[in-house]
């Protein structure tokens, strides 16, 4: 292994709505550790995972931790590719508006603020699942 | 005997909701919470199905867990009536039983 390490490719599959099961959290979590070690990270929101993305959460109500505001400070975690697929959002009714705008600084483009999140269609999202060294369910 | 049906996951991932609508008695009371709040939207797949059991059945659907999902009020359909832990207290005490859906 040289100095730098191997990197791979690795992509989160999230599939579940946040709060009534543990999953999205713990998921969150294992990416912010994740990221420390310098992979090629990207996420992906499939399902109800869609539902973790939403603006506006309010939990005050029942008495859990938001922890939706975290998803903002994955660009800064270096994690850019952050995609939601499209046939969930619409199955759901909703759209692109209906989620947080999720953002990343470019350094090679003079820190320029950049989308992370986009949305794809099932097609292109199956392409970059099979492009990935390890794929992590949640 | 007058029911009171809970359901706690979402249609999308699971039949319970499904499965509670076929065999809950007219007039018997469905409540949504959870995660099974997400089916209580317009405009989604299962928009149709919620709609129609309105007719037959008293539906609820708890606010803090849409609250919680970033769900937007406004966008509940029309018949299905949001209330608050409290109100969920009531609505278990004025039906004889109450039947959880997992």
């Amino acid at each position: 292994m040289s100095e730098e390490g191997i990197v791979k490719k690795l992509m989160y599959v999230n599939r579940k709505a946040p709060y009534g099961t543990i999953y999205a959290l713990e998921s969150l979590e294992v990416v912010l550790i994740g990221a420390a070690f310098d992979q090629q990270v990207s996420l992906a929101f499939v399902d109800d995972g869609v539902y973790q993305l939403t603006r506006s959460q309010n939990t005050d109500g029942i008495g859990m931790k938001n922890f939706s505001p975290t998803y903002a400070a994955l660009g800064d975690y270096d994690v850019r590719h952050i995609y939601v697929e499209r046939e969930s959002l619409e199955a759901r009714g909703l759209t692109v508006e209906d989620l947080m705008p999720l953002t990343y600084e470019d350094e090679d483009d003079d820190w320029a603020e950049k989308e992370s999140l986009r949305v794809v269609d099932s097609s292109e999202l199956a392409t970059l699942m099979g492009e990935q060294d390890v794929v992590l369910s949640f | 005997m007058s029911l009171l049906h809970t359901v706690n996951k979402s249609p999308f991932e699971r039949n319970s909701l499904e499965s509670c609508l076929r065999l809950a008695e007219d007039g018997h009371a469905v409540l949504l919470i959870e995660d099974a709040a997400v089916a209580a939207l317009n405009g989604t797949a299962h928009t149709e199905t919620i709609k129609n059991a309105t007719g037959r059945l008293s539906m609820y659907v708890l606010g803090p867990d849409l609250d919680a999902r970033g769900l937007s009020r406004d966008r509940v359909i029309d018949g299905i009536e949001i209330v608050d832990y409290d109100r969920f207290v009531t609505l278990t005490c004025e039906h004889d039983s109450v039947q959880s859906w997992l």
